[in-house]
């Protein structure tokens, strides 16, 4: 606890991607968000540091018919007494004392140390996002790395996208470790940073988040409050 | 309908006049200068409307002390007081982009005869 690096997580939740679209703020500006759909979170298991050697929340959204489950997953989602959902994730947080199993989560319920009525986050709080990006497939260097490519013309004969170069000569006569070539891009977990909330819907179980949001449309995505900069 | 429409719904106007490509517009536009806000009023010609739903704008053009001026808008946007179709021009295309090459009496747009 006394080596942490940056305060931990108290505020988290589980949403799908729905699309970008765009608002308009109090200035008229055109402000462009990411819907994210957060349904509401019911709470599976708590993993306490004295039992399991940290704290987490295991959390499950969304509902699927029992038939879909295997004994073990039902077992468990039973001994929880927690109807079965989607998909079970574990959401780290600094502090779960305050939460018990069954708890429900959602946008509208007040966060940890706030009144009650307000929401988990407010306008204008910052968030970060993580998600597994879109796979991109094998990309070349151009892509992946952002490397500049070749020339158009001059003689250049199906080098247009090449890296290039990539090592030295007899010395050391070999190509370092790590060193950026084509290769698979995406479909790896991303996550970015001090994103806005521009608006929650607890109505509709809504958060709309300004800019881009990393994964497809409908990908599960992990909002928790920011752990750098943000307030 | 999908989710991110009913975000956009909040912000759709309904008090936006059916407009085309060649229509002269009276376009009042709200100005904030400091802290008072003003009208202004942008009187041209609509040589262009793209996109769809909430992104959708509209191009005016008007040519003002001899030099041409385009201002583009979104449709939607809540900067826009009022539109008024002054005229409506009969024109055979969607972009109207060979005004911009014409200048006088060749620039303008035929009115559309209503019978």
């Amino acid at each position: 606890m006394k080596h942490r690096k940056f305060a931990m997580t108290n505020k988290a939740i589980v949403g799908r991607k729905v699309g970008m679209t765009q608002i308009w703020d109090d200035e008229n500006r055109i402000v462009p968000v990411t819907v994210l759909s957060v349904s509401p979170l019911r709470v599976v298991q708590i993993k306490r540091p004295d039992t399991d050697g940290y704290s987490a929340l295991q959390v499950t959204f969304g509902d699927v018919k029992a038939t879909k489950l295997s004994k073990p997953e039902a077992g468990h989602f039973d001994k929880a007494g927690v109807a079965p959902g989607e998909k079970l994730l574990e959401l780290r947080m600094d502090d779960v004392s305050e939460y018990e199993i069954g708890q429900e989560i959602s946008v509208g319920t007040a966060g940890e140390g706030e009144e009650e009525g307000e929401s988990l986050f407010a306008d204008g709080d910052k968030i970060d996002v993580t998600a597994v990006s879109r796979g991109k497939g094998f990309a070349g260097a151009m892509k992946r790395h952002n490397f500049a490519g070749q020339r158009a013309s001059h003689g250049a004969h199906k080098v247009h996208r090449k890296p290039g170069a990539v090592g030295q000569c007899a010395t050391p006569a070999r190509i370092f470790k790590g060193k950026k070539m084509p290769g698979r891009m995406g479909g790896e977990k991303v996550t970015t940073l001090n994103l806005e909330v521009v608006k929650t819907d607890a109505e509709r179980d809504l958060l709309l988040v300004k800019g881009a949001v990393p994964g497809p449309k409908g990908g599960t995505v992990v909002v928790r409050n920011a752990i750098k900069g943000g307030s | 309908m999908n989710l991110t429409d009913v975000i956009d719904n909040a912000s759709l106007r309904d008090d936006i006049p059916d407009f085309a490509p060649g229509d002269t517009l009276k376009v009042h536009v709200r100005v904030v200068e400091g802290n008072r806000e003003r009208t202004q009023l942008f009187e041209g010609v609509v040589i262009r409307r793209q996109g769809g739903g909430i992104r959708e704008t509209f191009t005016v053009r008007k040519v003002s002390f001899g030099v041409g001026v385009e201002r583009t808008l979104p449709v939607h946007s809540p900067i826009i007081e009022k539109i008024e179709v002054a005229i409506q021009g009969d024109v055979r295309r969607a972009k109207l982009y060979y005004l911009r090459d014409r200048v006088g009496k060749r620039a303008k747009v035929k009115e559309k005869r209503l019978n």
